[in-house]
This record gives structure tokens, sequence and C-alpha cells, in this order.
């Protein structure tokens, strides 16, 4: 018995030891800096090893999930968007803005009207757990074509009407996802309209990423030149607040 | 191929000790990245733990990196110290395969693959008695070195590899010949426990056989 504990006292012990350490490498400049970067090198990388615009894997409507998991926001919980909800979403605005020659500000109507792309694909939360859903809506490419994107705009960053902890959920995308022919502006789930879990009326698909990249309750397609001075500057709400990668291709 | 003076070679032992950093921060880091979400799926898809074909316990906090939940952290070092175990393992098989190493010591013959001489071995082991004649390892260990080198260790990258959804397009068909990326996933994790099952039985040997000879060869490479 005593044995027992001594064991797992040495193992909790040396554990212990390694975790000090990792916390001092961790803390050092060449350490910090080593973690905090290493996405972009993967996201150079995943985009060296196959073609910028190649499709992620499309499954057959046998393959879809029983149900799609909503996850993190499951609603705005604001009276405004009851009430939108409660109107099939007539009154909801998507604005396109920030550095664009034309901005604009568009119905669900008007994007029903667009030229749409279905694709059944796996949504794979930072988590683990992988749902496949087929989505609809129109791709991003078609928006940012219509509003005339400025010369020098880099990211196109994504406004949201849910706040979690205080803070206005946000994401961002550089110009080769923005422009990737599977990142769509979601406005049907399974052939349904977007159920609220899931991000009703509007949410993006960013295929290739991860799930928290594919922000929900969109209000605002934003072109930038710089994220610096949106939210906390680390490009979507987790990456200011967890430290999650940017990039979250991994 | 002129034999070895050292009991073992530099790349060997340069790995072994890599590998002790990057195994230890990958499979702790890891532990914490399991307590994001404790269930395990086979096929694509996978979410409701009623599908699960098992639950995992939460991980205490000394057993993890960092020390505390934070998947954002784990994910960080997890990715990082990929990096230098995959390439750490590709030399080392590089160098197995040039020096003749893999040939000469670890690739077993089929005269060695009889019943008799296999249980004749598991009770010379049983008996700690590891005397291995001529060769340099046994057929126990040539297999488990085998199963670890050729198996395990290239399986942890492979598998990692097939969860990554930005990868994916490289190489789907890396995903499919793993049964989805939910089975994927569940192989990286029992694949991680086989390698922590070969880290106790490794330290528990090393500790019979003389830790202090053993550790001792393995930095200044020993005599032959």
């Amino acid at each position: 018995m005593t044995h027992q504990v001594g064991r797992r006292g040495f193992l909790a012990g040396a554990s212990a030891l390694f975790l000090g350490a990792c916390s001092k490498v961790a803390d050092t400049k060449i350490g910090g800096t080593l973690l905090n970067s290493a996405d972009k090198w993967h996201q150079k990388i995943h985009r060296s090893l196959s073609d910028r615009m190649a499709l992620a894997r499309e499954y057959t409507k046998a393959e879809i999930s029983p149900t799609f998991r909503g996850n993190g926001s499951r609603t705005v919980g604001t009276e405004a968007y009851a009430a939108s909800l409660a109107n099939g979403f007539t009154d909801w605005r998507l604005e396109v803005r920030g550095m664009v020659d034309t901005p604009l500000s568009l119905s669900m109507e008007n994007l029903r009207a667009l030229p749409q792309r279905t694709q059944i694909t796996r949504h794979d939360c930072v988590e683990g757990w992988s749902a496949i859903g087929e989505w609809t809506g129109p791709q991003l490419s078609v928006l940012l074509e219509a509003a005339g994107v400025q010369d020098g705009a880099k990211f196109v960053v994504f406004r949201c009407a849910d706040n979690l902890n205080g803070q206005d959920y946000y994401e961002s995308v550089d110009m080769i996802d923005a422009y990737h022919p599977q990142t769509i502006v979601a406005h049907m789930l399974n052939g349904e309209p977007l159920p609220e879990k899931n991000g009703a009326p509007l949410r993006m698909r960013i295929e290739r990423q991860l799930g928290y990249k594919h922000p929900k309750y969109l209000t605002a397609i934003e072109l930038v030149d710089t994220l610096d001075n949106i939210g906390e500057g680390e490009g979507g709400y987790w990456e200011d607040r967890s430290g999650y990668q940017w990039y979250a291709g991994i | 191929m002129s034999k070895p003076v050292k009991r073992h070679g530099l790349i060997t032992r340069l790995w072994h000790w890599v590998n002790v950093i990057t195994l230890t921060v990958l499979f702790m880091s890891g532990l914490n990245i399991s307590n994001a979400h404790r269930y395990l799926y086979w096929g694509n898809y996978g979410f409701d733990p009623a599908d699960a074909w098992t639950s995992v316990i939460r991980f205490p906090g000394w057993a993890t990196i960092p020390g505390y939940y934070s998947l954002a952290e784990a994910r960080d070092w997890h990715i990082l110290m990929a990096w230098p175990f995959a390439i750490g393992l590709l030399v080392m098989w590089i160098a197995m395969l040039v020096s003749g190493h893999f040939w000469r010591d670890i690739r077993t013959h089929i005269s060695e693959w009889k019943p008799a001489a296999i249980k004749r071995d598991i009770i010379e082991h049983l008996k700690l008695n590891f005397d291995h004649g001529d060769a340099k390892y046994n057929f126990l260990q040539k297999i488990t070195y085998g199963i670890v080198l050729g198996v395990l260790l290239p399986g942890m990258i492979f598998t990692g590899l097939a969860i990554s959804p930005g990868f994916e397009p490289a190489a789907p068909w890396l995903v499919d010949i793993l049964g989805g990326r939910q089975s994927a996933r569940s192989i990286h994790f029992i694949f991680s426990w086989a390698l922590f099952a070969f880290f106790v039985v490794h330290v528990v040997l090393v500790l019979l056989a003389g830790p202090i000879g053993q550790i001792r060869d393995m930095i200044t490479g020993g005599k032959q």
C-alpha cells in the first residue's frame, strides 16, 4: 500500500518537475515565440503541400450525421434576435464593408437570389468531435466581387450578433481562405433554414479549418488591412480570449 | 559493413534522449487535449457520447501539460513537439537502414518464428534471464522494437496528420485507410497508451538489468 503511494508520489513529483520546466520554457522569449508562431508555419506548410484552392472532402448524403451538434453560443439571446427569429429573419441584414468600393447591405432574400453552392462537409471542433452536414449558401467570393475589394485589404473579418462572456464573437481569415470555393455564407443546413443552435440565419463555412473559425449569427463582413485594431488583435474571439491558434488547420 | 565498436550508435543515443523529451511532452499535452472531449468514436463523425465506443477518464493536472486545463496551450505544445519527434523518427529510420542496424539486429529471421523457440524466449524473460546468445537482441525484443519503430511511432504521426483538417486535402487517402477522422483519433489515443505501456516495460527491464550501466551506455555508447 505504502509502496503504491510512493510510486504515485514519485510519478507526480517527476511530472511536476517536468511541468515546471515546461512553464519556464513557455515564459522565455524564444519559447513563447516558438509556441505562438508555430501556426504561421503550419499554414505555410499546409498550403505548400496541396493546392491553395484544394477542396476539403465532400461526403454523400448517406454520410450526413443524424444531428448537427450546436456548440459555443447556441443562441444570441436578445429580444431583437428572438423577434427576428419569429419573423423568419426578414429584417436581418448582412453588411459588406470596410476596404470595399461599394459597401453592401444584403437581406436574406438578396443572399438566396445569388448563385448557391451546396456542400456536404465534416465539421471538426477543436475539442475533438466531428459532425457532417450539408451546407448551402453563396460563395464569399461572389459577395467580395460584388463589393469590389480595394488594394491593400489583407483580411476578412466576420462580425457576429452573439456575445460570449461579455465579448462579441468575431473571426477572421486571410484572402486565400476568403476566396476559397468552399468558403460560403451558409443559410441552410441539411436542406432547411439554419437552426438557431447552428447560427441562424447565417454562418460562415471555412472548410479546412476547425469549428471556431466558422462564426455564427453573422451580421457583417469587413475588409481590413490589419487585425491589430480589432478585439484584442489576435484575429478572433477564442484567439483573444484563450490563445487559440489563428490558423486552425490542425 | 564494419561492426560498430559501441553498444549504441551516436544517432541511437541522441534519438533516445530527444524522444524522452518529445514523447513526454506529447503524451502529457495529449492528455490535456483528451480532457476537452473525453469520448472516442469510430468512423468519420462522432460528437454524441451515446455513440462513443469508450469514454475516457479526466486526467488530473499532475499528468498534463500545462498542469491545468488549457486546450489552447496544450495544443501549442503538442503541435510544436510533433516536429522534433517526427524528424527524429525519420532520421533514425534512415540511419538504421543505412548502417545496417535494422537488417542486422532488429529484423527477425524465419528460424525465430518457431513456437517452441518463442515459448522458450518468454519463459527465459519471465525468469529474468536476459542472455541474448550471439544476437544483439532476443526475439521478444526484436518484435517489440519492430512494433514500436515500425507501427506505433509512425502510427502516431500518421494518425495525428489525419486528424488535421488543413492537412487532409493533401492526402485524403490517409484518412480513408484509417477509417475516417474519428477512427484516426481513436487509434491515435490507443497507440499513445501502447507507447506508454512500452515505456513502463522498458523502464522496468532497465531497472532489472542494472539501471546505472544501462543509462551510462545510452549516454556514452558503452562497449559492444
